[in-house]
């Protein structure tokens, strides 16, 4: 079966790659483009690890073709920093220990970028229910939650310290 | 290994003649988010994936002849962002709601939903409530058939091999008219429903039921309207009487099974207080008692 040509943006950049029909976004990013930050958990749309921004809506790319990708924009965790500058969401993950085995941080923090995005100003409430598609075995979720309440009152300009 | 194609065709016409030439298995694609997770195990193995999403339409609402018109693979995110369908069909827009996660909603479609066929479907229970209807092309032309004569058994519908809905239609809503749709699950997020519950009442301005449809999913192999459950909203208020037979009604339709979400009794009872507590904010919503949203 001959493989399918996809042009993309990724993070800003023009992409092109092959894939087979039954390559996912994520196996794309992962094993054509080599980014390899959108990390494989559930491979089922049930874990968030894989969570990408497509067209400006948070998706699990596990539950996205790679074919589907063309004419798409598509932010990844590599997309989030600015150059060598964290974005505040990444900064606020590190200071909150938002954190420990790591796995499903580059997903948290691309779904929290998403929520801030569409709603700079949620509840804690809205903010867990926003983010209960990314689980976390680690961290309970309360530091989780402690920096995107954090981050979001930073870059409303109203930092609390 | 078999190769597994794809397409994105632009018209109608074009995906019903890639669906009516497959030699195999042919999938229509809307969301993905159940076809993907097929896929990924090996339960079904397709020779082509015909992405509908291109086709000009299926993406979108519209109000027509006083009611909606809502797109097959309008994803989630976007049915609950529209502000007149919030109004006017509040219990659908929170059964859509309820699927999955933030990721899923900005893919899952109500067409996918009711065509994956699960007895458990969220949205599928509002949309038998609603009294909605899915307009299907194939070779044969289009039909507009009601949802409920879609799904026949779990991960089956009645649909021929070149079909595929390309919109649901909303009829108009009279004054005093509401629908809600509840679930239960013993979490709060991010599950499959033990039971779920749809309701859609008209009353009169006196708050009497003049007109009612109470689906009840997870409780029988395919989500099912239950029309004696409808009859005895019919004609009355919701007071204690009303609300008796009401859960007497839903129970005696409930047909489940056992297995990991619950047994058979315990369906069969939660499918009585659902339909009562369903009903109560349907008629609050009717009445135009604000209760926000049922979750």
């Amino acid at each position: 079966m001959a493989k399918t040509y996809v042009s993309a943006t990724i993070n800003g950049e023009s992409s092109e790659f092959l894939c087979e029909t039954q390559q996912t976004l994520l196996d794309v990013l992962r094993d054509v483009v080599g980014l390899t930050g959108s990390k494989e958990g559930c491979a089922s749309g049930d874990c968030g690890a894989c969570s990408v921004i497509m067209d400006g809506r948070l998706v699990c790319s596990c539950l996205v073709l790679g074919v589907e990708a063309e004419g798409k924009s598509i932010t990844t965790i590599e997309g989030i920093a600015q150059g060598d500058h964290l974005h505040p969401i990444q900064q606020k993950f590190l200071e909150h220990a938002a954190l420990q085995c790591g796995f499903c941080t580059p997903g948290l923090i691309v779904a929290t970028k998403a929520l801030l995005d569409e709603n700079p100003n949620p509840t804690e409430t809205e903010a867990r229910y926003w983010l209960a598609g990314n689980l976390c075995r680690c961290t309970g979720y309360d530091k989780v939650i402690r920096a995107v309440m954090d981050v979001a009152a930073e870059m409303r300009g109203e930092t609390v310290g | 290994m078999s190769s597994l194609s794809y397409a994105a065709p632009t018209s109608v016409d074009d995906a019903v003649k890639l669906l009516a030439g497959a030699s195999g298995l042919a999938k229509v694609l809307s969301g993905g988010t159940d076809l993907l997770v097929q896929l990924r195990s090996g339960r079904l193995k397709p020779e082509l994936i015909v992405d509908t999403k291109k086709i000009p339409g299926i993406i979108g609402i519209r109000e027509e002849n006083g009611g909606f018109v809502i797109g097959a693979a309008t994803p989630g995110a976007v049915v609950e962002a529209h502000p007149g369908l919030n109004a006017a069909w509040p219990g659908l827009v929170e059964a859509l709601d309820l699927i999955g996660s933030t990721q899923v909603q900005g893919r899952c479609s109500l067409a996918g939903n009711l065509c994956n066929a699960s007895p458990a479907a969220d949205s599928v229970p509002a949309l038998f409530a609603a009294g909605a209807t899915a307009v299907i092309v194939g070779s044969k032309g289009k039909r507009e058939v009601p949802v409920e004569q879609i799904p026949t058994g779990p991960g089956r519908t009645s649909l021929a091999k070149d079909e595929f809905i390309v919109e649901f239609r909303l009829p108009p809503r009279p004054a005093h008219s509401a629908d809600a749709y509840l679930r239960f699950i013993p979490r709060t997020e991010m599950d499959i429903a033990v039971v779920g519950c749809g309701i859609s009442v008209t009353l009169d301005a006196n708050g009497v039921c003049t007109a009612a449809r109470v689906a009840l999913g997870a409780v029988s192999p395919t989500v099912i309207l239950v029309p004696a459950a409808a009859d005895v909203l019919i004609g009355h208020k919701l007071d204690a009487d009303t609300l008796a037979k009401l859960d007497a009604a839903a129970q005696a339709a409930a047909k489940p099974i056992s297995d990991k979400r619950g047994t058979v009794e315990y369906r069969t009872k939660i499918a009585g207080v659902l339909a009562r507590r369903t009903a109560a904010i349907a008629f609050d919503r009717a009445n135009g008692i604000k209760n926000g949203k049922a979750h």
